[in-house]
């Protein structure tokens, strides 16, 4: 499963972490984010350079509100700790994979 | 076993694309009966009805029903039975050849039979800068971001269940919210019209279209309406649309391999037999008149006896 992280943990675990770094903006009420989850699984497991990581929107709503997230779920791909490229609702692995690999 | 493949011993007896509460029972009655069953499934298992917060209809269920338990207590018992799941999504099929082909962007997979049971999704209202404002104040889900607009106005175009369920819900959290409707009575079911009718900080505008969008600092900052038997416009202040004006089919990857209404809905019989002897369509994607959990089960179950029909006549 992708780790979910605090506040507190974002900072090293996605701004200062090398690479890209995809995360999952969610809420735990969310039936697409629900839907969602088992896609990330997958593209967790089958693409070793990619770290994937979740962020509760309820338990760290200032990293929500920093990055402007007013949807669930919401995907941001971070490089080196740059955003680079976000979508919102829920899509297939290909759109995910696109996502990242654009 | 890897199913991709375009040999011949990795031939499905029956192909399942689409794994709603329609889908999921048609692979769970298929794979009851005998049949080597596969589903293919986009996102996961449930379609519309695991996006469900509460299940009201479903008889034997009470009100305090999760449409995602529910559907995840499907999924588990076609996995009991045997069923494999594949989350890819099918983007295209060719149902001339035997066995009938499926292709996904990670793959190619084979089955003599075919249940679509693909659903529907819910449909765009066609608005300049709808798609590039999505997450930034336009959405389809009032459950999912009604919290994000807490206390301020926003505004729901439609007039079916979905748009009035939606009013109730975000009259709980925001300040004012507006009924958007282009003709002057809903089509929602009687009780939610009460339900509606207590809130006092809901505001019909019948008769009315929303014919822009407007948006501060690239996020909606209004909707403008025009009433379609005046021509008078006005502006609603909002810090979001939500979206709630029906359903699309996902029929996209067929690319007239079945023949379809006028609609978009795959045309089979209440068995789900189409035009194409060993392929069936069940649920929400085929033409009917009541799209609903119990509607969807009863055809998934119709369609994998039909496809299990088929097989046994044929000796396939």
């Amino acid at each position: 499963m992708s780790e979910v992280i605090s506040s507190a943990d974002f900072q090293s675990e996605v701004l200062e972490a090398p690479g890209k770094v995809l995360v999952d903006f969610f809420a735990t009420w969310c039936g697409p984010c629900r839907m969602l989850a088992p896609v990330l699984e997958e593209v967790a497991a089958e693409n070793a350079g990619v770290k994937v990581v979740k962020v509760d929107i309820d338990q760290s709503p200032d990293v929500a509100a920093r990055y402007g997230v007013s949807s669930v779920p919401t995907l941001i791909v971070f490089t080196d700790g740059q955003v680079v490229n976000r979508a919102v609702g829920a899509r297939p692995k290909q759109d995910v994979m696109a996502l990242i690999n654009a | 076993m890897d199913l991709r493949t375009t040999g011949e011993a990795d031939v499905a007896d029956l192909a399942v694309i689409g794994a709603g509460p329609a889908g999921m029972t048609a692979a769970l009655y298929g794979a009851r009966s005998g049949l080597d069953t596969v589903m293919f499934e986009r996102l996961s298992p449930g379609g519309q009805c695991a996006t469900t917060e509460h299940l009201e209809n479903y008889p034997g269920y009470s009100d305090s029903t999760s449409g995602f338990d529910l559907a995840m207590k499907m999924h588990q018992q076609c996995v009991d039975f045997g069923v494999r799941t594949v989350t890819e999504e099918v983007t295209g099929v060719d149902f001339s050849v035997e066995p009938n082909l499926i292709t996904t962007p990670f793959g190619a997979y084979r089955a003599r039979t075919v249940i679509v049971a693909s659903g529907a999704t819910p449909a765009p209202l066609g608005l300049a800068g709808e798609d590039e404002l999505r997450g930034r104040g336009v959405s389809y889900c009032a459950t999912c971001d009604g919290n994000f607009f807490r206390g301020r106005d926003v505004a729901v175009v439609g007039g079916g269940d979905t748009a009035v369920a939606d009013v109730i819900y975000l009259a709980r959290i925001c300040r004012k919210v507006y009924l958007v409707h282009r003709r002057d009575k809903l089509r929602a079911t009687a009780i939610y019209h009460e339900r509606l009718r207590e809130l006092d900080n809901v505001e019909l505008c019948w008769d009315s279209v929303c014919e822009e969008l407007l948006t501060s600092d690239g996020a909606v900052s209004g909707v403008r309406l025009r009433n379609v038997k005046t021509d008078e416009e006005r502006v609603l202040d909002v810090a979001a649309l939500f979206i709630a004006v029906g359903m699309r089919p996902n029929t996209g990857f067929l690319d007239g391999d079945l023949e379809l209404d006028q609609s978009g809905y795959v045309i089979a019989d209440e068995m789900g037999r189409t035009a194409m002897p060993n392929v069936f369509a069940a649920g929400d994607v085929r033409v009917k008149e009541l799209r609903q959990v119990v509607t969807a089960v009863a055809d998934g179950a119709n369609a994998a006896t039909a496809a299990a029909d088929y097989l046994d006549f044929t000796g396939a």
